[in-house]
């Protein structure tokens, strides 16, 4: 409990710092670019209609509101993606920092994962304008868009801090970890519906795979209109605060050897 | 033991850096040496059994030849590195100026980093933007503000970086050989600031191979020699002594 409040107490006194970090990982992401922020509404808006021209000719799958099912699932695993490529690099890109100051390790992830969601966050003006765009009927439950996201934030903050500890040792983890994304992405349902599976396969990935939970709560929110099923819920939360428990733990253990290896 | 009146207090502290013999970084490599039995740590005791009482208000000189274990003794005081046997205490705040401006983003302008820095320090933000324009006052570089810290030169930034870091008056002043930077106006202006803050009730750690320097900013001083203790005491005997011992 001491250290509980210890813990929070730091935060608090380098809250500044994570908020400029964040600020400053956005700022520099688009400095001296001609569309500036407007990139993080295009950057999705444009590879959703290169996966939707592509799609609706090569294979039809019947989905109705294809471009909004294309999107909502493209900017969920694009910011799962965004948010643990930065982190693995948070620990390795600050060197220069940690060895020459002391600084609460976390911060350097945990602000890369938030600029990375308030990417997402922009990128949700895109997701707005085609949904409005198509003529998806609009509900209350569209609000509860933020439920999953908030799920998805903090899975990827303790994926994120797993990450960034491990490559500090192991530096091959950058590289493996594109391959499992790109893996990670076709057994999700991003392009196709989950219903072209197999039954047994279908079972898997709703149990095992936490971005189907996050995806599919947030479908059921803005395309559909419908309350998501306990059963997303549970998955969704539960696979959070594994991820969260492992990624603080292993990160904990190991923070205080980063500067033998960096 | 009552404690009140320090502000540092190592006690039989060692730094051991378990290395590997040559770094090993990849997966592949590390199951290869772990099958071949080659996963050998070489042990490095950077610093040993070292002790050492710091009053609140001591400046203290840190000297000792190239790898005696200086810095990684103000690394241990700063909290950078954890101690692998005894307890490092610190009571205060800090400020470390290991390196003068280790904490600026090169593509960031000078008055975003004055704000990032302090941050790096703990300090709020309200609390900089109160201390900015004193900050700027004593760099000198107001009109080099909206400026990216990669334009800089070497020792505008060095300027900054000890502005910022020297605003806020901390009890507890870390400096690693940094005042040979800037040219020879600022760096008297650095000595200055510094006896103010010592005047103050300061407390400086302070390393440099300028034996000059240690003499006259530190009343103590530490000699370091292969990450042992050699001698410690008065900073006119131990500095005589030292100098003894490396010219004959």
């Amino acid at each position: 409990m001491k250290r509980v409040i210890q813990w929070i107490r730091n935060f608090l006194k380098y809250k500044d710092l994570f908020s400029q970090l964040v600020i400053r990982d956005i700022k520099l992401k688009y400095r001296r670019s001609f569309l500036g922020y407007l990139w993080s509404v295009l950057n999705p808006l444009f590879t959703m209609l290169i996966m939707w021209v592509v799609f609706s000719n090569l294979f039809r799958f019947d989905i109705q509101f294809f471009p909004v099912y294309l999107l909502t699932g493209q900017i969920l695993f694009g910011f799962m993606t965004e948010a643990t490529n930065s982190s693995i690099a948070s620990i390795l890109g600050s060197t220069a920092l940690l060895k020459k100051t002391y600084i609460p390790k976390y911060i350097f992830t945990l602000s890369r994962v938030t600029s990375s969601l308030v990417n997402l966050l922009l990128s949700m003006i895109a997701l707005i304008i085609v949904t409005l765009f198509i003529g998806v009927p609009l509900t209350w439950h569209m609000l509860t868009f933020i439920f999953p996201i908030l799920q998805l934030y903090f899975f990827c903050v303790g994926l994120g801090l797993f990450l960034a500890q491990g490559s500090v040792f192991f530096r091959d983890l950058q590289y493996i970890w594109g391959v499992i994304v790109t893996a990670w992405m076709y057994i999700t349902p991003i392009f196709y519906p989950i219903s072209i599976m197999p039954e047994w396969l279908q079972t898997l990935i709703k149990f095992c795979n936490p971005m189907y939970a996050y995806i599919a709560q947030f479908r059921d929110s803005i395309l559909y209109g419908v309350p998501s099923g306990p059963n997303l819920y549970i998955a969704g939360i539960g696979w959070a605060m594994i991820m969260m428990a492992a990624g603080i733990w292993s990160f904990v253990k190991n923070q205080d050897r980063f500067i033998l290896y960096i | 033991m009552e404690k009140k009146h320090l502000a540092v207090d190592i006690n039989h502290a060692t730094v051991r850096f378990n290395m590997a013999s040559e770094s090993i970084l990849s997966i592949k490599e590390y199951f290869v040496k772990l099958v071949k039995g080659q996963l050998m740590f070489q042990e490095f005791f950077a610093l040993q059994d070292i002790s050492l009482q710091v009053d609140k208000g001591e400046s203290w000189g840190f000297i000792g030849t190239n790898g005696a274990g200086k810095s990684t003794l103000l690394k241990l005081i700063c909290g950078i590195l954890k101690p692998f046997e005894g307890t490092v205490q610190v009571f205060g705040s800090l400020a470390p100026l290991i390196e003068l401006g280790a904490g600026f983003d090169p593509d960031m302008t000078a008055r975003e980093n004055i704000f990032l820095n302090g941050a790096i320090l703990g300090h709020t933000k309200e609390f900089m933007q109160t201390h900015l324009d004193d900050i700027v006052e004593f760099s000198e570089l107001r009109e080099f503000l909206d400026v990216p810290i990669k334009n800089f030169s070497s020792g505008m930034t060095a300027r900054l970086g000890f502005s910022v870091a020297t605003m806020v008056r901390p009890e507890i002043l870390i400096v690693d050989e940094i005042l040979s930077v800037g040219d020879y106006a600022f760096q008297q202006k650095c000595h200055k600031r510094m006896e103010e803050m010592l005047s103050g009730g300061t407390t400086l750690l302070f390393v440099s191979h300028s034996i000059e320097q240690v003499k006259a900013l530190c009343k103590h001083a530490l000699w370091l020699e292969k990450g042992r203790i050699v001698m410690s005491g008065e900073s006119s005997e131990v500095c005589e002594a030292y100098i003894m011992r490396t010219t004959f």
